[in-house]
């Protein structure tokens, strides 16, 4: 048996970031879960509530429907963006002049700041003036995505996809980078197919910057508030109400704080216990 | 299976070469005969891999022809030539067991799974592989990995050729050396030609018949280990294999017979060198000079102790000469005479050889 040594000192080193993430996380995070639990009418009077508000919240039809505009949303622009990306990735050039101009083309949309993406977009969609909007309509399809709901999913899905997608291709792009020659050169002598190049060796020596990738798409769609508000607005009506816009819509418009606080914290955890979740279980073959 | 040639290959990585130095590989014709084993030595840079990646046709030489048997291969792709290589880092296909990295090659082949089976127990068997078929590759020490990566090599029966490139380098030493008998025993027992890239020379020596030294891009010898050790054909041989390496020592013609520092030298049928060289030198390992009573005189600066033999350092002027005396043996200090073995003397004009026709 060995004997593990502790250093109970070096605590003292971490305080620091102990310190940070307290202030810049923890603490506002408390103030949240203060509201939470009561009920004020200003003047820094409080009255306790218990779990009131969070049982209203989860029984609410609104907060339903918008748990599920979310989710819906979410699945949809990662089953575009991650496939879309990695085949781009896959077919941008290795070596070469060409790489720098496509990685800064790769890179624009990411630059570009997401309230202007969503002004953007809501011009550029309009269906009288704008270039999409009007193209589509002279096309003959019916669109109109200040009035029907399906018109403005499409346009806010395109737009995630314009905007983000850039994402996964640079951080797919990183990953194929790092994957040696001999392993095209080996594939090459043992007769494998292009295909068979993709499936076992690049897919799979993607696999940590593809989970890298998904996570981050998960949590920034899920979170999505800035471009849709922007561009729709929540609508029309509640359309493309996503929970971001939603709560916004609660904790602002409305001023219910203790709800508001409520739906945060529940929005909070499904965000942290997926990504959990999703981590852990894709992972799990890396620890064995 | 077939006899592998080259003819006047040359191969350079940029674009416009103009310079001497601008070509990894110079002008080289060889014949690699069928059913050999050959080992490609020379240092790191010598432009060893980037033969090795022609013949398998990774790269496309700059100009030149490859030949297997009498087809021209030279723009034939790596899949069609039917040839085996291993890395020197290993590959494995991450995701798949073990058995399926071993019988990629001949899936990818549409060769039928009944025969994939024996084939895959077979050089499991041989590389000692069996108990691992059936875990993740991913999961496995380097040591193992490389053996796959060496499985997949093997796998084949029909190729042309199997081309190792510093193979065992990630091996640890005890495993080397069993994998090396370990292929040194495949080839007797399968035949096909092997050619195997190295930069140690025990490793080349102890694999191969026949021995490629490679220097700058250019094949200054091919021969056996005991030509490479008794009548290297190069200067930079003589320096690069034997430890320590040849003395090679300044000397000038007189009369028609080479000398050093004013005493002559005896070769075993010396020619003279045509005019036109700018360095005359003559070679002599340290194996074969020895003390005597009158000779070319020195001065001895060190004694070094290498187990079973001695290697004496000493000094003729600014000359240094080592020599190896065998264990137990006296050495005098100070001043002394020294003698070469003449039938193991070479003379060297700017490098090459002259006292037998040039290679």
């Amino acid at each position: 048996m060995t004997q593990k040594t502790t250093h109970q000192k070096a605590w003292l080193l971490v305080t620091p970031v102990v310190v940070l993430v307290a202030f810049n996380a923890l603490i506002p995070l408390m103030t949240v879960v203060n509201y939470s639990f009561q009920e004020t009418f200003g003047n820094n009077i409080f009255f306790w509530e218990g779990t009131h508000w969070f049982e209203e919240v989860l029984h609410s039809d609104r907060f339903a429907a918008s748990l599920v505009r979310q989710i819906v949303f979410t699945t949809i622009i990662l089953l575009i963006e991650i496939p879309f990306g990695v085949a781009i990735a896959l077919s941008m050039p290795r070596k070469g002049p060409w790489v720098s101009v496509c990685l800064v083309m790769m890179a624009l949309p990411l630059l570009i700041p997401w309230n202007v993406v969503g002004a953007m977009w809501n011009i550029f969609a309009l269906p009288d003036i704008g270039l999409l909007g009007k193209t589509l309509n002279s096309l003959g399809f019916d669109y109109d995505y200040t009035q029907q709901p399906f018109s403005a999913w499409f346009t806010v899905i395109l737009m995630d996809v314009w905007h983000w997608t850039s994402l996964v291709v640079l951080l797919s792009y990183a990953g194929l980078s790092s994957i040696p020659e001999a392993y095209y050169q080996a594939a090459k002598i043992d007769g494998a197919s292009p295909w068979a190049i993709i499936r076992y060796i690049e897919l799979p020596k993607m696999k940590r910057v593809l989970i890298i990738a998904f996570l981050l798409r998960f949590m920034d769609s899920f979170m999505i508030y800035t471009e849709p508000f922007v561009l729709t607005g929540g609508g029309p009506g509640n359309a493309t109400t996503f929970l971001s816009i939603d709560l916004v819509k609660v904790a602002l418009g409305q001023f219910d704080l203790g709800p508001a606080a409520a739906m945060s914290l529940i929005y909070f955890l499904i965000i942290l216990l997926t990504c959990w979740l999703f981590y852990t279980l894709t992972m799990k073959d890396e620890a064995q | 299976m077939s006899k592998i040639s080259l003819r006047q290959l040359k191969h350079s990585y940029l674009s416009n070469p103009s310079r001497d130095e601008d070509w990894a590989l110079k002008s080289m014709d060889i014949e690699w005969s069928d059913g050999g084993a050959y080992a490609l030595l020379g240092p790191s840079g010598c432009g060893k891999t980037t033969l090795l990646n022609i013949i398998s046709g990774l790269l496309v030489p700059s100009s030149g022809r490859i030949l297997f048997d009498d087809e021209d291969v030279t723009d034939t792709p790596p899949e069609q030539r039917n040839i085996a290589q291993v890395f020197q880092f290993p590959v494995v296909y991450d995701t798949m067991t073990v058995y399926d990295n071993l019988a990629f090659p001949l899936r990818n082949r549409g060769i039928a799974d009944s025969d994939i089976g024996p084939r895959v127990s077979e050089i499991a068997h041989m590389l000692d592989l069996e108990n691992t078929l059936q875990s993740k590759a991913a999961g496995l020490t380097a040591d193992a990995k490389q053996k796959i990566s060496l499985g997949r090599g093997l796998i084949r029966s029909d190729v042309n050729a199997i081309l190792f490139d510093e193979p065992l380098t990630v091996i640890d030493p005890h495993l080397k050396w069993v994998l090396r008998s370990k292929l040194k025993e495949i080839h007797r027992r399968v035949g096909s030609t092997m050619i195997y890239v190295t930069h140690d020379q025990t490793e080349a020596m102890t694999f191969a018949d026949q021995v490629v030294v490679m220097h700058e891009g250019t094949v200054v010898q091919i021969g056996t280990p005991i030509d490479l050790f008794e009548k290297p054909h190069h200067t930079f041989v003589g320096h690069f294999i034997g430890s320590p390496g040849m003395n090679v020592l300044p000397c000038n013609f007189v009369n028609g017979g080479p000398r050093f520092a004013g005493h002559p030298i005896e070769t075993a049928g010396t020619a003279r060198p045509a005019a036109g060289y700018s360095r005359l030198e003559f070679g002599v390992r340290p194996e074969f000079v020895s003390f005597c009573a009158d000779g070319i005189p020195v001065e001895i600066e060190k004694v070094k102790d290498a187990g079973r033999y001695r290697i004496v350092d000493t000094r003729n002027g600014d000359v240094r000469i080592q020599l190896l005396v065998p264990e137990g043996a006296s050495v005098a200090s100070g001043s002394a005479h020294i003698q070469f073995d003449p039938a193991h003397t070479q003379i060297y004009a700017d490098g090459w050889i002259v006292s037998e026709p040039a290679p």
